[in-house]
């Protein structure tokens, strides 16, 4: 552990990020429980795409709080970039083969537009 | 305060990091198990980020960057096995696409069908908005 | 690979219409050494050429333009909207009761560019409750998974919303001849602060 002086700063970023380190752990939790909850697979895709990305970025800004260094500010922003970028991209070839591949009941979908003449 | 906040978040990562491993149990299909284990992966990051909060530690954030780019490979990779194209996906492409295809083809992929043509046409422009490569 | 690619002068030429992948590039190796310094930013350079020349991709077509104002607005709505729906996404999954039934709406957007649809398509995964199931770039239409179709409030919203998303999208990247073609002509909302100060720099390349 570090040795930081401890300023009303210090005392203040600590504060944010403890703030942004359980709302993180909630949105992680919550695509913890969305994913054993949700009864699809594509229901299950969408706690990878919105809580869990956000989950990790509010973590990542509470790192970057508490160790307020340029160089882990960039390495972060490059992990946050990472996320953004490629979850959805892994969602939706996840969902797209679970769909084409019938893993995905279409009773469930009300309503389904798919293969609807448009 | 700091302690008591690093607790609680440990354990609600810890909580979803079982749940993710009771869907990877559970299943059904190979597809929930991808998505699964790319919640745990990411977990596995929160973690290693709390522990990083606590100690105000730098030298971890490398395992973090490591961890974001390959978690998603694992769920692409299956989906892509496991995501058999049906037969009528055959789509007219323009001429340009098929010349733009032709000019990137470094291998022959006479054997691809229209759809994992399509992928990686995804992939193409993907990588051009972000920074995947 | 052509005869052609392979001479070197067209090669050169090839890397210097790709500044923005061998800078985008240059930039992630720094970052991933976490110092600026002369030796990181040259072997990021060089690392970013070889990957350049090494693994070609196809051009894409985006002849667009960056706007500032609208980027903003852009950007602002969605981190916005990454909030709102990552927390509404985590409790409706830890609320007690009965989970949400999703539904598949089909979404025709305005541009089918490859660029923007792809932009579109990846935001409207990270922001609303939807999730792109299917898309087809030959007519521009998404699928969209909704989580909570009722909660959303029917697929005429979900429409609604993903085409609003669009149309942020398209103001901030898209070309003056693309907006036009799309009926959203540059100078109404969001939009009349910089339409004077930004020179179109992609008139008359919007059509694919």
């Amino acid at each position: 552990m570090t040795h930081v002086d401890p300023g009303l700063w210090t005392t203040i970023a600590d504060t944010v990020a403890a703030v942004f380190l359980l709302a993180g752990a909630f949105l992680t939790l919550g695509a913890g429980v969305g994913l054993l909850r949700f009864p699809s697979l594509l229901a299950r895709m969408h706690t990878v795409t919105k809580p869990q990305v956000l989950g990790l970025i509010l973590l990542l800004t509470a790192l970057a709080l508490r160790v307020r260094s340029w160089s882990a500010v960039g390495m972060l922003v490059l992990v946050v970039a990472f996320q953004l970028v490629t979850s959805p991209v892994a969602a939706h070839m996840v969902g797209r083969a679970g769909f084409r591949t019938g893993k995905v009941d279409p009773d469930d979908l009300r309503p389904n537009e798919f293969g609807e003449p448009d | 305060m700091m302690l008591a906040a690093v607790m609680a978040a440990a354990v609600l990562v810890a909580v979803a990091a079982l749940l993710a491993l009771v869907r990877v149990e559970r299943g059904p299909s190979m597809l929930d198990r991808a998505v699964a284990l790319d919640t745990l992966t990411v977990t596995l990051v929160c973690a290693i980020a709390i522990e990083a909060i606590w100690s105000r530690r730098t030298e971890t954030i490398p395992i973090l960057v490591a961890l974001s780019m390959v978690g998603f490979v694992g769920s692409v990779t299956m989906a892509r096995f496991a995501g058999k194209e049906p037969e009528d996906e055959g789509r007219v492409r323009t001429p340009e696409e098929v010349a733009a295809q032709a000019r990137a083809a470094d291998v022959p992929r006479g054997e691809q069908r229209d759809g994992v043509r399509a992928i990686d046409a995804e992939d193409d422009a993907e990588s051009a908005g972000g920074a995947q490569r | 690979m052509s005869p052609q690619s392979r001479r070197p002068a067209h090669q050169l030429r090839r890397l210097g219409s790709q500044w923005h992948a061998l800078a985008l590039l240059t930039l992630i190796w720094v970052l991933l050494w976490g110092d600026l310094s002369w030796a990181n930013v040259i072997a990021g350079a060089v690392i970013a050429v070889a990957v350049v020349t090494m693994f070609p991709l196809p051009a894409i077509d985006m002849h667009g333009t960056v706007r500032p104002w609208p980027a903003v607005v852009l950007g602002a709505r969605f981190v916005a909207d990454l909030f709102v729906a990552s927390f509404e996404v985590a409790w409706k999954a830890i609320r007690p009761g009965p989970v949400p039934h999703g539904a598949i709406v089909a979404v025709r957007l305005r541009n089918p560019e490859d660029a923007y649809l792809t932009i579109t398509a990846v935001m409207s995964s990270l922001v609303p409750g939807s999730l792109v199931v299917e898309a087809r770039r030959s007519t521009g239409v998404v699928y969209l998974h909704v989580l909570d179709i009722d909660g959303s409030g029917g697929p005429e919203a979900v429409r609604r919303d993903t085409l609003a998303l669009e149309e942020r999208v398209l103001r901030a990247f898209a070309s003056n001849t693309v907006l036009a073609r799309c009926g959203l002509v540059p100078g109404d909302a969001g939009t009349a602060l910089d339409a004077g100060s930004t020179p179109p720099s992609g008139r008359g390349e919007g059509d694919a």
